[in-house]
């Protein structure tokens, strides 16, 4: 059983981020949304779809990384939440890949697909 | 660790040491109990009545279909029967069932730990259980529901049936399921005691960490659907209905991510309890433990990339259903590699025919069949033919009830002795083996046959041709509910004069077997010993209190080593 | 956490061995925690790529009606959140309570001013009957002349970019809605020649599902704030106990991560 006096011996579990480290990342955070509302000016066709999307990755990486300790945490909290990230990608990604596909029907007149 | 361990086969209740069940006595001290092994139990009770009430419902079923018409009750209430009957069995019986009742009871002190990580958590796991049977309840009593247990859209957002109490119910207990997945996660990672090495657990303990991994995944996006199916029904939001210009196909989808992985949280740990039962039965070390053990991990990740092959007939893509069926087979290997060990453990071994290795031969009988029939079903051609027939129906029964349900009362038998301290009559124990699974035989075989022959699933009436398949399956399910009833009069009888339990009655070497029976209230009286779990050789049988012990040699080498 | 061995560290519950066991299983169920939080909103997603996809006129043309300036705004707020949450946890780290009661002070401040907005945003779209389903009825005069802040569909059919229609191969596979947008499309745009998508209910929906969702979190995430004050105002917070300040910045965080993507898939469109 550890003691309250022992246990400093496993403070190595603690990180304290640095104010440079927070601010810095605080501050990026905001140029990125001011970036991604001023690209919205500039039409990019398709690509302000994706741009928008990489702005918001890169700031949620930025969040999980600093914010979240997850530099510093347990590389398995990491996984986790890559886990996460995975599986809502497969999801997103077949059905969405799917819907296009759609066979208009099975069986003419007769099933109930859906008529083009 | 030099010093020497207490003898734990002195754990023989002598009625004055305290356990779980007597520590705290008063209805407050279970209310409020933050103890995995009183949650439970309570789980335990509330799952086993779910049962019951699910169970009175699949008989009124087949009372009905007696007949090629009406017999005892007319159409419409045949269709909320049948959706009651699943959603009761799937929601609130075989999702909770082995992991929330057997696995709360049994996971830390497989483990060797105190109690699970979050006990607090545990028990809010078991207040929204029963918040969303309340729901459930109400449900019914709001006059039912009558859209199937998968409320497929756009049924379901046009019937004037109560799907919102139902679905209310069903998500509430989908964050039950998340929180006691995320127990079972933290608790089997970060709670191992000194020297349970992952490849030191039981096995059971590898399948409900498999099952949890599906649990927090899955879990959710069910969630999510039954909320937007809600947001729909209630504003008129076009999600799904395509009066309202959503997209159908998109609830299966949605449905099925969770539904089909949520078929892998029932089979999962009714895996892990035959593989705990096999070994120390067939007084034989289990063969292919790791292969086994990734087996569950691999069913784990696998049950997400097939949830396509329940939409074959719905509009799905060709090509999505091409490879959902092709990733449906590859489900067949994991599966095939637990069964095979299964049999190989058996092989040669010395077969003890008590009453929880008949569940468990029952079980791989059966599963052999349901897992056997789901090739059938996960083949483009011949699910089309047979898709929404009763050979879907009976091809489920034989997974989820001759798998999950089969497991779990070898489970309920293998574990009686330890949950309540009392012994149980073998030979009515095994009568009720032999009556359930004759029943289950009786019920569902018919049903394959109906089912390559056309008959839908579903209907309230149906051709006369099938009357006496019909009829077979309605008498089975008779002897069925019969074999029950001794199931239930076995145990209950223990309670009151089976005689007491030994520490250890079936020479098993899991961490569970070395405490009393029942346990004290933080498991072990001392840290037990971490041995391999499946060598018996460590044991020995002390004809006196008919309970096997440690041998003491074991006990040293084991000190040398841990020490 | 009920009886502590005489011997036990009082900060760790009676079935952990260690304070290092303690943290790191608390921390890990977070972790799994939030996972369920992130295919919770990803069904949401889900739900929104696949409109986009088929039904991009929809988003196009209906976006338009949200105030890019009051969801710029609550991006920044959020932001600012996260950063004082890392901070109180920063502090709870350092043993200095009166710091983590300042910090988590202004995180719900922040959090309060940006519910405040999303009031501001919601009750322009409800006056506007630019609400969900089949609750969806704008009224286009009363929104032009009391709300300043929506965009006039009127001048901006006048812009020069007016919605596009899709190419017929990219059309929806999935029938329009039996039930039309009515009264969306008025007279006077009609004349101008704005095409006003089927369906347009579908955006808004989506808009306050989403929107409401995450609302709905944020207000969980003041409930968590409101308790952990209280504790840091005992002084409770220390190096070796800040695992609840940790696990509420977690929660914190991801509940700022969703509206990162919301907002440039929801205002940003255009």
């Amino acid at each position: 059983m550890t003691t309250a006096g022992s246990s400093d011996a496993h403070l190595s579990h603690v990180h304290i981020v640095p104010p440079k480290v927070l601010l810095a990342v605080w501050g990026a955070l905001l140029a990125l949304t001011v970036v991604t509302v001023a690209v919205t000016t500039v039409d990019l066709g398709e690509f302000n779809l994706v741009v928008a999307l990489l702005i918001a990755t890169v700031k949620a990486t930025l969040v999980a990384l600093y914010f979240m300790h997850l530099r510093w945490d347990r590389p398995f909290n990491g996984v986790i939440f890559l886990i996460a990230i995975v599986t809502t990608f497969l999801f997103i990604t077949i059905a969405l890949l799917d819907s296009k596909e759609y066979q208009p029907t099975l069986d003419e007149g007769q099933a109930p697909g859906l008529v083009k | 660790m030099t010093t020497s361990l207490p003898v734990e086969h002195g754990a023989e209740p002598t009625g004055t040491e305290d356990n779980y069940l007597t520590c705290d006595r008063g209805i407050k001290s279970w209310i409020f109990t933050l103890d995995h092994k009183r949650i439970g139990v309570m789980y335990l009770i509330f799952t086993m009545g779910s049962f019951l009430l699910g169970g009175v419902f699949a008989l009124l079923l087949r009372t009905e279909l007696l007949t090629p018409q009406k017999t005892i009750m007319d159409a419409d209430t045949y269709n909320q029967m049948f959706t009651l009957h699943g959603a009761v069995m799937v929601f609130l019986f075989i999702i909770p069932g082995i992991p929330a009742a057997m696995g709360n009871f049994v996971l830390p002190i497989m483990l060797g730990a105190k109690d699970m990580a979050f006990p607090r958590l545990n028990l809010a796991s078991l207040y929204l259980y029963v918040l969303g049977a309340v729901f459930a309840v109400l449900a019914i009593a709001m006059g039912g529901v009558d859209t199937g247990w998968t409320f497929y859209t756009p049924y379901s957002t046009e019937t004037n049936t109560a799907v919102i109490p139902m679905t209310i119910g069903a998500f509430i207990l989908g964050f039950s399921s998340v929180f006691t997945g995320i127990n079972f996660i933290v608790t089997v990672q970060k709670l191992r005691p000194k020297g349970m090495t992952w490849f030191k657990m039981p096995l059971m303990l590898w399948s409900l960490y498999a099952t949890a991994i599906i649990q927090i995944l899955a879990t959710p996006v069910l969630g999510i659907t039954l909320l937007l199916l809600i947001i729909e029904r209630a504003l008129g939001v076009g999600i799904f209905d395509p009066a309202l210009g959503g997209d159908p196909v998109l609830y299966q989808h949605f449905f099925w991510f969770y539904s089909h992985p949520a078929v892998y949280i029932m089979i999962l740990p009714a895996m892990g309890i035959i593989s705990e039962i096999i070994s120390p039965f067939s007084r034989k070390h289990i063969f292919g433990y790791t292969f086994i053990a990734f087996s569950s991990i691999a069913i784990a990740l696998l049950s997400f990339l097939v949830w396509g092959h329940h939409m074959f007939t719905s509009t799905q893509s060709p090509l999505a259903s091409t490879i959902f069926s092709a990733l449906t087979f590859s489900v067949a290997i994991p599966s095939a590699v637990k069964v095979f060990n299964w049999l190989a453990t058996m092989f040669r071994g010395r077969l003890v025919l008590k009453t929880p290795m008949l569940w468990v031969l029952g079980f791989i009988f059966l599963f052999g069949i349901g897992g056997l029939t789901g090739l059938f079903l996960g083949a483009l051609a011949t699910d089309i033919h047979v898709h929404d027939t009763y050979f879907v129906v009976a091809h489920f029964h034989y997974t989820m009830f001759g798998g999950p349900v089969m497991a779990m009362m070898g489970g309920l038998f293998y574990w009686w002795p330890k949950f309540f301290g009392r012994m149980y009559k073998e030979n009515w124990g095994r009568l009720s083996a032999l009556l359930v699974f004759t029943g289950f035989n009786l019920t569902f075989f018919p049903q394959f046959i109906m089912g390559i022959r056309g008959m839908p699933r579903r209907y309230f009436n149906y051709p006369e041709k099938f009357e006496i398949f019909h009829q077979l399956s309605t008498i089975g399910s008779y002897v069925l509910a019969f074999g029950f009833l001794v199931v239930f009069f076995t145990l209950v009888h223990s309670l009151f004069r089976g005689k007491k339990a030994p520490a250890n009655p079936w020479g098993s070497a899991t961490l569970e077997w070395r405490c009393p029976s029942p346990p004290p209230h933080e498991n072990f009286i001392e840290p037990p010993l971490v041995t391999d779990p499946y060598d018996f050789s460590i044991l020995e049988y002390d004809e006196a209190s008919d309970c096997y012990h440690l041998k003491p040699s074991a006990k040293l080498a084991e000190d040398g080593e841990v020490a | 956490m009920s009886d502590h061995e005489p011997d036990h560290n009082p900060h760790v519950a009676h079935h952990y061995e260690t304070e290092k066991q303690q943290f790191e299983s608390g921390k890990l169920g977070m972790w799994v925690f939030l996972v369920t939080e992130i295919l919770l909103f990803g069904g949401l997603f889900c739900w929104y790529a696949i409109y986009r996809a088929n039904h991009p006129e929809v988003f196009i043309y209906a976006s338009r009606y949200l105030d890019k300036v009051l969801g710029g705004i609550n991006t920044i707020i959020l932001i600012c959140s996260s950063l004082t949450m890392a901070w109180a946890v920063r502090a709870a780290q350092m043993g200095n309570n009166k710091l983590v009661v300042r910090m988590i002070l202004v995180t719900l401040l922040c959090a309060c001013g940006f519910l405040g907005i999303k009031a501001v945003e919601y009750n322009h779209k409800l006056n506007a009957g630019l609400t969900p389903g089949r609750h969806y009825a704008p009224r286009h005069e009363e929104q032009a002349g009391a709300d300043p802040a929506v965009v006039d569909p009127a001048s901006a059919a006048g812009d020069a970019n007016p919605p596009v229609a899709p190419p017929d191969d990219d059309k929806s596979l999935i029938a329009p809605a039996a039930r039309g947008p009515e009264g969306l499309n008025l007279g006077e745009e009609k004349a101008q020649g704005e095409q006003v998508p089927d369906n347009v209910a579908l955006f808004f929906s989506i808009y306050w599902v989403m929107t409401g969702l995450h609302g709905l979190h944020v207000l969980a995430g003041m409930g968590v704030m409101i308790w952990l004050l209280l504790r840091a105002k005992r002084g409770e917070f220390g190096p070796h106990n800040f695992l609840a300040v940790d696990c509420g910045a977690l929660y914190w965080h991801v509940v700022d991560l969703v509206w990162i993507f919301l907002f440039p898939l929801l205002y940003l469109i255009d």
